[in-house]
């Protein structure tokens, strides 16, 4: 059997068994295992949400009890954030993309990076116990004393399942920080690196060093419900708002692992749309670094209101106004890379676009809610529902969509229809903000978060959220279908179908089961977009 | 066996294959001191909050036996450190003792250990429901709760060491793990034994001599 034969055969046709998917060390398995598994659980993070806005059609709160709204709100949070949101760009396109475009056979550890994927699933049957279990009623913050003292609910199991998933979070980020450093092909220097490298890079290096204090904090809050520990109750000298600090300090770069993906997604997406190099290369670059590490020093910004003292509050939000610099490099240099650009109106590339509008948006009602003044108005309100949906929903979702739209061609080996794909990237734009814009009035009015009994002057508002929330679902499941579809009727996708620079593009779609055939040499610059068009032109 | 040691799957040379399986470990190493960071920072937190009750409450803290066991560990980390030189020369047999030696004194380390927790049970220093406690006040209370997590959790990283240690002591004896051609494996768990012995250098003071 000759060697570049069995190096040729793609890396969905080496090995059709069961056991060659479930014992596979081949980064772009296991990529494809955690889309399959991430998609099972954004449909149950989905399922909830969709109680809730049933719920909210009406002031009664007539759907479900006080109880079960809460328990529904809680495993929607806890399951979108830590198994949708915080697996979903690094895991899948992570793990599928990072060895291809850096030039490298794997990962750095790929034993590790299969154990990261058993951990997650551990960690998420555990969840799916829970919620058979009953469920739990702390939202996905388990503030305390709520779920020390007052909460009924399986606080411990769901903290046990969160504790799990961080080692898979934990492995994931080493073996990515590991692979950039150590795996480069020959020429493939830091000043080269594809920018998704870069953000991903950002996004590992938050996930070594935020995730286990919350796994401490997660030990220490199930420690004092099952033996009354009293770290975090007043009266035993404790403090309440010490679990704030703690979560916090975790859960405000968490939502930095959530979006530095996608922004690493959007640079990609933006340079292959405009078919241009992008702007400022190295400005963007640094910029995810930047964010990753101003991003620990941001999370008192939770706690205005909580009784923390003045200057502490007025530092984090001068802190917080500070993380805009790097998110606006971004943003602007995107704009100056689409300028004048021949720009793209394929699938990948309206997802782009409707992530830039979605994530300034996001961004600058985060601004108005580090202002001081305006969070004690707006602090616990449906404002802030609405900003960190803008960001994580029409931002992150939206670039996972734009990602896979992008990728999917090189992932299958099959193109799907372009029309479905823009009617979806469309629908999902206007079903998102009709969703989350009315949130934002809601909350500027005063609707508060986590009660599904109100006034019944919000009713229009909430009427309008409830059915943007139905066409949004309607528009995430269009994909499903014409992806599916495409499966076994798509064309042949062709190895760069969009034309685009970067090594992923050189294999074949699908890449062999070894990547490359003979390690890469590379000698330009990355989004080396002019020199191809004086060749085209040539 | 094979003579010499193959390159595994993502790697082009063995040097690189070296310098991935270091830096992970450290990596490593570093989400463990954010971990245990967690619980120095609610150590802080409640030293500041309540100085001289936690204060009152480390004086029942047998410092002698804690610093019986800090200079174990730092002799077994010794041992780990003469394990691994040995391993790098080639000397099989003497870092399979080496090594071993310092599972030892990880082994008398969590004696000690045990010992201690007894007598602190026996004092009603220990927070076991139903036993008589000593303590007055709630600050003094949770002083010794956080000891116990903060002790427990370290005892338990301890015994995973000493596990650890064990089995490759013993695969390095038999020429499972051949030296001098994966002593990788003995230097990144040495790192680990050695991260388990810094952290307990910082929780001596912070619990039994800080009074
Ligand atoms: C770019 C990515 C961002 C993400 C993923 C994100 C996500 C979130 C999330 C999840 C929450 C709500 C947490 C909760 O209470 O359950 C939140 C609240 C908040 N965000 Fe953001 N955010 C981002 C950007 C920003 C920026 C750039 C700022 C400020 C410049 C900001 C300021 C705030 C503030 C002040 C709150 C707390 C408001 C309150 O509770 O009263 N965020 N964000
Ligand atoms: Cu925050």
């Amino acid at each position: 059997m000759s060697e570049t034969a069995t190096e040729r055969v793609s890396y969905l046709r080496a090995g059709h068994s069961l056991k060659s998917w479930l014992l596979t060390t081949d980064h772009k398995r296991i990529a494809i295992l955690y889309v399959l598994s991430i998609t099972f659980f954004f449909f149950v993070g989905a399922i909830a949400a969709a109680l809730i806005r049933l719920d909210l059609l009406t002031p009664a709160g007539d759907l479900l009890t006080n109880d079960g709204y809460n328990r529904a709100f809680t495993i929607h949070g806890v399951v979108m954030v830590w198994f949708f949101l915080i697996p979903s760009i690094p895991n899948t396109f992570g793990n599928f993309l990072l060895p291809l475009m850096i030039g490298a056979r794997d990962l750095a550890f790929p034993k590790l990076n299969l154990l990261s994927w058993y951990i997650y699933m551990i960690a998420g049957l555990f969840t799916v116990f829970v919620l058979i279990a009953g469920g739990v009623d702390t939202g996905w913050t388990f503030y305390t004393p709520l779920s020390t003292m007052y909460a009924n609910g399986n606080v411990i199991l769901a903290a046990s399942a969160v504790f799990i998933v961080g080692f898979s979070s934990i492995l994931t980020g080493l073996n990515f920080i590991v692979t950039v450093h150590k795996l480069r092909c020959p020429g493939m220097t830091w000043g080269r690196l594809p920018l998704f490298v870069w953000s991903i890079y950002a996004t590992s290096l938050v996930l070594v060093l935020a995730t286990p204090v919350l796994s401490i904090t997660l030990v220490l809050i199930s420690l004092e419900r099952l033996f009354g520990l009293g770290i975090f109750n007043p009266a035993l000298g404790g403090d309440p708002l010490l679990y704030q600090h703690l979560f916090w300090f975790y859960s405000h770069p968490a939502v930095y692992i959530m979006v530095l993906p996608a922004l690493g997604v959007i640079s990609e997406l933006v340079a292959a749309g405009a078919r241009k190099p992008i702007f400022g290369y190295q400005f963007v670059a640094a910029s995810s670094v930047a964010i990753a590490a101003l991003g620990f020093f941001v999370w008192g910004h939770h706690m205005f209101v909580s009784g923390q003292s003045a200057y502490a509050s007025a530092a984090f939000s001068f802190l917080s106004i500070a993380v805009a610099i790097p998110s606006g490099i971004k943003v602007y240099n995107w704009t100056a890379t689409l300028f004048k650009g021949h720009i793209s109106l394929d699938p990948p590339f309206l997802f782009a676009m409707a992530f830039i509008g979605l994530f300034v948006f996001g961004g600058l009602t985060g601004l108005m809610l580090a202002m001081l003044a305006i969070d004690v108005h707006v602090h616990d309100t449906y404002f802030v529902i609405a900003h960190f949906h803008y960001i994580m929903v029409g931002g992150t979702v939206s670039a996972f969509f734009g990602a896979l739209h992008y990728w999917w061609p090189k992932i299958v080996g099959r193109m799907y229809s372009i029309v479905w794909g823009r009617l979806a990237a469309i629908f999902i734009f206007l079903g998102f903000n009709l969703t989350f814009f009315p949130q934002f009035l809601l909350g500027y009015l005063g609707m508060p978060r986590r009660y599904h009994v109100y006034p019944p002057e919000f009713q229009v508002l909430n009427v309008f959220s409830s059915v943007g929330a139905t066409l949004l679902g309607a528009a995430y499941l269009m994909p499903f279908i014409y992806f599916i579809h495409s499966l076994r009727y798509g064309a042949p996708a062709g190895d760069n179908p969009w034309g685009a620079t970067g090594l992923e593009w050189t294999t074949p779609s699908p890449p062999p089961k070894h990547n490359f055939d003979s390690v890469p040499l590379v000698d330009r610059p990355p989004y080396d977009y002019e020199v191809e068009m004086e060749g085209d032109n040539a | 066996m094979p003579e010499t040691l193959p390159v595994t799957e993502p790697y082009r040379d063995a040097r690189q294959q070296h310098e991935a399986a270091m830096m992970g470990m450290y990596i490593f190493l570093g989400s463990e001191i954010m971990l245990f960071g967690g619980i120095f920072s609610v150590a802080a937190a409640l030293r500041l909050a309540h100085s001289p009750e936690i204060i009152q409450a480390s004086h029942a803290l047998h410092f002698g036996i804690g610093g019986m066991n800090t200079a174990v560990l730092l002799t077994s980390s010794l041992f780990v450190a003469l394990g691994v030189e040995a391993g790098r020369g080639g000397k099989a047999n003497a870092a399979a003792g080496w090594v071993t030696a310092a599972a030892v004194l990880g082994l008398c380390f969590l004696a000690v250990k045990a010992y201690e927790y007894r007598l602190e049970f026996s004092e009603g220093l220990l927070p076991v429901p139903g036993v008589q406690s000593r303590y007055v006040t709630g600050v003094q209370h949770l002083f010794m709760d956080l000891y116990l997590v903060a002790t427990a959790l370290h005892a338990l990283h301890l015994t995973i060491g000493v596990v650890l240690l064990a089995t490759l002591a013993v695969q390095t004896a038999r020429g499972a793990i051949p030296v001098p051609e994966r002593a990788i494996v003995l230097i990144t768990a040495g790192l680990y034994w050695h991260l388990v012995d810094v952290v307990w250098v910082f929780l001596y003071p912070v619990f039994y001599l800080a009074r």
